[in-house]
């Protein structure tokens, strides 16, 4: 009994291993994208996003049949809910990576120089974040899934620069207000991202802890 | 309020000791549920809740059992306490008599002997145990026509009907159908309203299902003692964790 039901989690593991693969991707293809000003990366965040959403599919009824099957209690219940809940955060961000996409083909159709600003740093650390976040959760490792949710401020510190350093460049020039507003989403999206990381990071110590934001659950 | 209190408690068979320093407090109106494998002890403990460890020969029990503040190895009438503290066993064991004897055996022997009252305890205890719908019109046929399911209600409600005040179930669901099952579990859960309830259960979902607090057992001790969902979301022992996670071993 308790040998299939290791393999399956096993499995599980491995399948968000490589969905948090597929996440990563699909945000350095947008950041990628934005600097290059590629306007056909559309085409391959749709791709990603479509893929993410097909692994969230998978994870779900995996999930939902070890839920059915193997009744699980104590880490086994507290990995499953978890894996439920990360993946969903998961998804959210694939869905964030497609909306800078499309942000981004506009971007490049503007066809000028615009600068990027903070934007490429922010980009950086969430995939750091969201790397870090998958990799608590694989590796059980309380203190990484800790420093994740703490480098969340950096991101809020980035994106905070960058809004105000876009309202003095809207006041001084309001003709490329529509593409400071652009940006402006991106920088957003980039946050949002941040806080989805965040988040993954909160459940993996409910998985080890049985707390989440210092609150028992059960 | 605390029904029981249990105090540094041991018990030998002769040269095993089955119980080691089990020390324990059972609210009133919960239900506990006891887990842990064969031979951990679980069983013994619920036997000596209500004395039934007394005729064993060379059983040596030590330390205090308290029901109501009150020491029930050395403070109580041993026939008083088993009628405070009722018992259900993993085999449905009516007597061989009809339902309404059945029922009626245990007021009968304290003394009740009025017909009207004993119809009225009969009606009352079949309906707390949930099956006088159906038993009412067969009352005088024997109750081990009954299915396994129906006969375990019946035997709930011979505990039910001396008025105890705590109800010890030993695997009381292992030997029926799932149907039954549900039917013992909901009928379980309405009894906590008046009674203390403590169930001996090898089935891990049935403890999580209808207990507030659950004991882990192993080798005669208490590895841990808890409220359910903690015992079953984040076990602090990793013997309990590996035991309920089906690693034990």
């Amino acid at each position: 009994m308790r040998e299939s039901f290791d393999k399956q989690l096993s499995a599980l593991s491995s399948e968000l291993i490589e969905m948090g693969g597929r996440v990563e991707a699909a945000i350095v293809n947008a950041v990628k994208s934005l600097e290059m000003r590629d306007k056909d990366c559309i085409l391959r965040a749709r791709e990603y996003d479509r893929e993410i959403d097909e692994m969230e599919r998978s994870i779900e009824r995996r999930c939902l049949k070890l839920l059915l099957r193997q009744q699980p209690v104590a880490s086994d219940l507290r990995l499953i809910s978890t894996a439920l809940k990360i993946i969903t955060d998961m998804e959210r961000i694939g869905d964030q990576a497609e909306d800078i996409s499309e942000l981004t083909k506009r971007i490049a159709e503007y066809g000028s120089e615009v600068q990027l600003f903070n934007i490429p740093k922010m980009a950086e650390c969430v995939i750091k974040m969201v790397g870090d976040a998958i990799d608590s959760f694989v590796r059980r490792d309380l203190e990484l899934a800790q420093q994740v949710i703490a480098y969340d401020d950096v991101i809020d510190k980035l994106f905070n620069e960058t809004k105000e350093e876009l309202i003095g460049l809207i006041a001084k020039n309001s003709s490329y207000g529509e593409q400071f507003i652009d940006l402006l989403l991106i920088a957003k999206y980039f946050e949002r991202i941040g806080d989805h990381a965040e988040n993954i990071g909160e459940w993996v110590i409910f998985s080890i802890t049985g707390e989440h934001k210092n609150d028992r659950i059960l | 309020m605390e029904k029981f209190e249990i105090r540094n408690l041991n018990l030998h068979y002769g040269a095993f000791h089955a119980l080691k320093d089990v020390n324990m407090k059972i609210k009133e109106r919960t239900i506990t549920a006891f887990i842990g494998p064969s031979g951990c002890g679980k069983s013994t403990f619920l036997k000596t809740l209500n004395r039934m460890n007394d005729l064993i020969p060379e059983c040596k029990i030590e330390g205090d059992i308290l029901l109501d503040g009150q020491d029930i190895y050395r403070n109580f009438d041993v026939n008083d306490l088993r009628r405070d503290v009722g018992m259900v066993f993993q085999k449905p064991n009516p007597f061989p008599m009809s339902i309404y004897d059945n029922i009626a055996y245990g007021p009968r022997t304290h003394g009740i002997k009025n017909r009207s009252k004993l119809d009225e305890i009969v009606e009352q205890s079949l309906r707390e145990a949930a099956i006088w719908d159906e038993v009412k019109d067969r009352l005088k046929k024997s109750a081990l026509a009954l299915s396994g399911g129906q006969q375990q209600r019946i035997c709930i409600a011979r505990a039910l009907a001396v008025k105890p005040s705590v109800l010890l179930m030993d695997e009381p669901t292992s030997a029926l159908d799932p149907i039954s099952t549900t039917k013992v579990e909901d009928l379980v859960a309405r009894l906590k309203e008046h009674y203390t309830i403590v169930i001996v259960t090898h089935n891990m979902q049935q403890a999580a299902r209808v207990s507030d607090k659950t004991a882990f057992f192993l080798l005669g001790e208490v590895v841990e003692y808890g409220s359910t969902e903690e015992i079953f979301s984040m076990p602090k022992d990793k013997r309990t964790e590996d035991y309920i996670t089906g690693r034990f071993g």
